[in-house]
């Protein structure tokens, strides 16, 4: 018997908060400009004592109106994504489930680009229409995934695959004809990117709505552990299924929006980062939320800081990086897993 | 409904005859599964009464399609029965709210099938999600909980042990002790004996009965084991076709023409000599030749 005591939990969090901040550190210091670390410590320093007036203009603008924000961005991004990715994977205990894979994240592009067609002016909306295109979208891909009323594996999976080929369909039609082939627009939408920031009126309502949502998910943890083993064993040993299902479908759709309507589709990442997770430090939903949520930030970072620098000064999408190293293990996973 | 139970009941152990007190009340109670609300029922179990005391181990039998798996979701609280009542110590089952049902009813499904690997500790550990709030981090109390049920299915030299590669009746045993942990008054086995061979069927049942001793449980085994049930059941529910045939102990229910009818085979019944009865499979071929 190994319990997991309050004490594993912060060490582990910890150590995983003090990765995350040495690769925050790295992204700020490598680009297409370097900055050299001492230098990087310098200006930290002059801002932690409220010298940030003595900053040279160059190292203010490279640093901390270009790099800072977009790794905030990363972070949040990384963070909702993963655990958006692990919530499904216990409600429809299924280990390959991810907001991408599922269509979900799709699903919300759609929604957010047909907002941002209807009323442009209005930027809170995008958020709004993600949020239904990704509710819309699993309610769709859990009743596909359904035979004889019990969700069969291969058939969800396929319905969330297909479901995402028609939506981004759809989203390249709309990106051609009314956006007038907005090239980099699809690339956004369909692959992800963290180089467009995210409106200053919504930043708080972005970052609040991605800590309630993970927050919320937080809260149905020992839930989750014993709606692995079943939906029927669960409901005996004193779970709410319903409510359970409700909070978690919700908030996981609301992390999914949020982070689609600001970085577009980045793949995979829900699928990797608590399958690593697992590996490592074991399947404890109490455990893996929170340390999902830390390496899904992590890996989004490093990944944009990779999509920011092998080809210099040429960006690649994050997405494709994810994608890049996400299609090949999920194969692996596929053909392992289903066997 | 309720002056037929009063005979039954007997008072809360002021009778000086009972020693057991009842837990388990079904009174005729009945059920119905339809595809939609207006549409006909596709199968019905019609109204069944018996009671289940404490120490005390139950065997529903029935063949396949008999009504078996309703009548203990029906028991379990999970559904609430059409007409009639299922009490636990006087209180329908079905309104129990989810949290207060686990505390009180264990149930043990054939398997469990896990996505992830978990340390059979840590599954036993999970019979004390009832109890616990919020995270459940264990305390020293589901711990030392933990510990004990597994020491009860003698299974502690297993409690580092991931799940999935347990054999099964090993697998079996972390169940119960995950159902013990619930600390229940109740608990209900469903098929618990498919998967396992003869040797781990029979130390399954002889321990749920030590067990049912023990801790004052009552224990509904549903099967369609008519050996094992004969040898272990103190009481049998016989089902067919969603009716209730027969209550009562096994060598009175154990007739050999209404098993034979039930079941749709040749059987023997004779009387062994601890007063239980033993049924025995007769090859179609040796009648004809006789």
């Amino acid at each position: 018997m190994r319990p997991l005591t309050v004490k594993r939990l912060l060490w582990t969090c910890g150590a995983l908060a003090a990765v995350l901040l040495a690769c925050v550190v790295l992204a700020l210091k490598l680009g297409a400009v370097p900055i050299s670390i001492t230098d990087l410590i310098v200006n930290l320093g002059r801002i932690a004592i409220g010298q940030s007036d003595q900053l040279p203009t160059e190292y203010r603008l490279i640093v901390f109106d270009l790099r800072l924000p977009r790794i905030l961005l990363g972070i949040l991004v990384g963070a909702a994504l993963s655990v958006a990715g692990a919530s499904f994977q216990a409600l429809l205990r299924n280990p390959l489930a991810d907001p991408f894979v599922l269509g979900v994240s799709s699903g919300a592009a759609l929604g957010s680009i047909l907002m941002l067609i209807i009323a442009p002016q209005i930027a809170v909306l995008s958020p709004v229409g993600a949020f239904l295109g990704a509710i819309a979208t699993i309610t769709a891909v859990y009743f596909l995934g359904r035979r004889d009323g019990q969700l069969d594996s291969t058939t969800l999976l396929l319905g969330g695959i297909i479901s995402a080929s028609f939506l981004s369909a759809i989203i390249m039609f709309l990106m051609t004809t009314l956006a007038g082939r907005d090239l980099r627009g699809m690339v956004f939408w369909l692959m992800g990117d963290l180089s467009t920031p995210v409106p200053a009126g919504l930043r708080w309502i972005f970052t609040a709505g991605l800590l309630i949502g993970i927050g919320a998910i937080y809260t149905t943890a020992a839930d989750l552990n014993l709606l692995l083993t079943g939906e029927r064993e669960a409901i005996h040993l004193g779970v709410d299924v319903t409510r359970v299902k409700l909070v978690v479908y919700v908030s996981a759709s609301l992390l999914t929006a949020l982070a689609v309507s600001a970085s577009g589709a980045i793949g995979y990442v829900g699928l990797l980062v608590p399958h690593a997770v697992r590996l490592i430090f074991g399947s404890d939903y109490r455990l893996l939320i929170p340390a999902s949520a830390l390496c899904g930030a992590i890996a989004i970072v490093l990944a944009d800081t990779l999509a920011r620098t092998v080809v210099a000064p040429t960006e690649l999408p994050v997405g494709a990086m994810t994608a890049m190293a996400g299609a090949p293990i999920f194969i692996y996973l596929l053909r392992r897993g289903l066997r | 409904m309720s002056t037929s139970s009063m005979q039954t009941v007997g008072g809360h152990g002021e009778s000086p005859k009972r020693v057991r007190a009842e837990r388990l009340n079904v009174e005729q109670a009945s059920y119905a599964y339809s595809a939609t609300a207006q549409s006909a029922p596709t199968f019905t179990l019609g109204a069944t009464s018996f009671q289940a005391h404490e120490r005390e181990l139950v065997a529903i039998l029935g063949p396949n399609a008999s009504g078996k798996s309703t009548l203990l979701r029906l028991i379990s609280g999970t559904i609430a029965p059409l007409s009639g009542r299922v009490e636990l110590d006087g209180e329908e089952t079905s309104r129990l709210d989810v949290r207060t049902r686990a505390q009180r009813i264990a149930v043990v499904h054939q398997e469990s099938p896990a996505v992830y690997p978990v340390l059979a500790g840590d599954f036993v550990l999970q019979g004390r999600h009832p109890y616990g709030r919020a995270l459940r981090f264990a305390n020293k109390e589901d711990i030392e909980i933990a510990r004990n049920a597994l020491a009860q299915v003698g299974a502690e030299h297993l409690s580092r042990r991931s799940m999935g590669e347990l054999s099964g009746g090993e697998k079996q045993r972390v169940i119960l002790a995950r159902a013990l942990a619930q600390q229940p008054r109740l608990i209900l086995l469903d098929e618990p004996t498919l998967h396992l061979d003869i040797g781990a069927q029979v130390e399954l049942l002889e321990r749920m009965r030590q067990l049912a001793q023990e801790n004052r449980y009552a224990v509904v085994v549903v099967t369609h084991e008519l050996s094992l049930a004969a040898e272990f059941a103190d009481q049998v529910v016989l089902l067919q076709h969603g009716r209730c045939l027969r209550v009562g102990p096994p060598a009175a229910v154990y007739q050999r023409e209404l098993l034979e009818q039930v079941f749709e085979a040749p059987l023997d019944v004779e009387i062994g000599p601890a007063g239980r009865p033993r049924v025995n499979l007769r090859a179609r071929r040796g009648e004809d030749a006789t």
